[in-house]
């Protein structure tokens, strides 16, 4: 298939970018990396008729620090998350959620905007975003305002990012160097979206965890927390621990969606084999630090 | 920066200048046809092919500024000043194929052929990259593209040749590490 008839637009900034956005009334939809949005359009399943393609927007793929964040610029391609020694060190959850994104092919031209305004629950980025709280720095045209990520997932493909409105960067509070970090995915195939998936983040102090942060991968319309399972960790002593109950706790309260690659239950328990996983992963390497 | 053109209207047709395997070429094309089909279509290089048309099955990998991407993936009109190498500019002018080309002739790499494009430009990239990858490397360097046929164990014993040879020309001549397409 091919794509319906659209206008194209190249804005050299990030204030063009908008501009153009707002006179368009929502008619307009970004095109960052392309690698949702395009398939989308050659399926017909999306229809804009105009297209904004900020990839000239030199200011959006800045990567820098502010004041314990990381601030991740929107058209960030993804192979920059795994080789920019500045997000490995600031953010290493970034770094190795990275590689499970699609093919190398896909990571060349992918961006951290558009997979996080794609909102798709089973993508890597927006876990990430969830479990380290980061904040979505969105300019529209009523000038800049903050969307925690608790607030912007809303469902499947959805997100409350006004039409007129566009993500210019994602923030990441930057841990602790010692904290540990982990992502775990079970697929069919090396590089197909995860049938499920956890990502897992863990400070230790004196032998107790500090901090714990869960999130899920393709578990429910929205990347999942699992604050339960947080709650249960955080003050715990790491020696003790019960990861498979952790793992088990931690998908208690999701409601997985069945397809033709898994049924909910299944589902359901390689969920929790993934957040048990992840969790030693990250415990370790927290130890190790 | 080259001056991209802007077209408001859905379908009017604009310029696009870019280069095709060192060759300057300029096309007009709808804002919506995709790079792959403005090289077949409009340059003619039908070497570059369309499978899937949304990005799972490979076939139509090219490079554009020397990275590996889904040519159905993005616009013709996106690629405006780049630089793009499809599976025609591999070969040296005279007609002697580049080492990921001959390896996959030697290890019968390919069957029906149609991938073979497409995995031949990933297999170019990655091993340019990463010359001596890892069992599990070179899988997963190969896992973005599809080939029907299910000739997958020559097309990594071809990957595998390839990546020895250029790890050999590499140590031959230690300055020009830029691509296995480079004249020599």
């Amino acid at each position: 298939m091919k794509a319906a008839p659209f206008g194209y637009h190249v804005p050299e900034s990030i204030d063009e970018a908008v501009s153009l956005l707002g006179s368009y009334s929502g008619e307009a939809k970004v095109l960052a990396g392309g690698q949702s949005l395009v398939p989308m359009l050659a399926l017909r399943l999306s229809r804009p008729e105009q297209l904004v393609d900020i990839n000239r927007v030199p200011e959006l793929s800045e990567v820098r620090r502010d004041n314990g964040t990381l601030v991740v610029g929107a058209t960030t391609r993804h192979v920059s998350l795994m080789h920019d020694p500045l997000i490995a060190e600031s953010v290493p959850l970034l770094a190795k959620a990275a590689p499970h994104i699609g093919h190398f092919q896909i990571r060349n031209r992918g961006t951290m905007g558009g997979s996080t305004a794609h909102a798709d629950s089973a993508a890597e980025l927006p876990a990430v975003a969830r479990a380290l709280d980061a904040e979505f720095e969105v300019r529209g045209p009523n000038g800049t305002r903050r969307i925690p990520a608790e607030e912007f997932f809303v469902t499947t493909f959805v997100t409350t990012l006004e039409p007129d409105e566009m993500v210019v960067a994602v923030r990441f509070p930057i841990w602790a160097p010692e904290a540990g970090f982990a992502v775990s995915e079970v697929a069919r195939r090396h590089g197909d979206f995860a049938l499920a998936g956890a990502v897992a983040g863990v400070e230790i102090d004196d032998g107790r965890i500090s901090r714990a942060a869960i999130a899920l991968i393709g578990m429910g319309s929205i990347p999942v927390r699992a604050e339960a399972a947080e709650r249960e960790l955080t003050g715990a002593r790491v020696d003790g621990l019960d990861l498979a109950a952790l793992g088990r706790l931690a998908v208690s309260e999701t409601d997985p969606p069945a397809d033709v690659h898994a049924g909910t239950r299944y589902r359901t328990k390689v969920g929790a084999t993934t957040v048990e996983r992840a969790l030693a992963e990250a415990i370790k390497e927290a130890s190790n630090a | 920066m080259p001056e991209v053109t802007t077209a408001q209207e859905a379908g009017t047709e604009v310029e696009v200048g870019l280069t095709v395997n060192g060759v300057p070429r300029r096309m007009r094309v709808e804002p919506r046809k995709t790079l792959c089909d403005a090289l077949r279509d409009d340059l003619r290089l039908t070497g570059t092919h369309v499978g899937c048309e949304h990005g799972v099955c490979g076939a139509c990998t090219v490079q554009v500024d020397g990275e590996s991407v889904r040519s159905c993936l993005m616009f013709a009109v996106q690629a405006q000043g780049t630089e793009v190498v499809t599976i025609e500019g591999l070969a040296d002018t005279d007609g002697e194929l580049a080492p990921v080309q001959r390896a996959f002739r030697e290890f019968h790499g390919l069957q029906c052929g149609f991938c073979t494009p497409g995995f031949i430009m990933s297999v170019t990239a990655f091993l340019r990259d990463n010359p001596d990858p890892t069992e599990e490397e070179l899988r997963d360097g190969l896992s973005g593209n599809l080939c029907r046929c299910t000739g997958y164990q020559g097309i990594i014993k071809a990957a595998r040749s390839a990546a020895a040879e250029i790890r050999q020309q590499q140590t031959d001549s230690p300055w020009d590490q830029e691509g296995p397409w480079n004249e020599h």
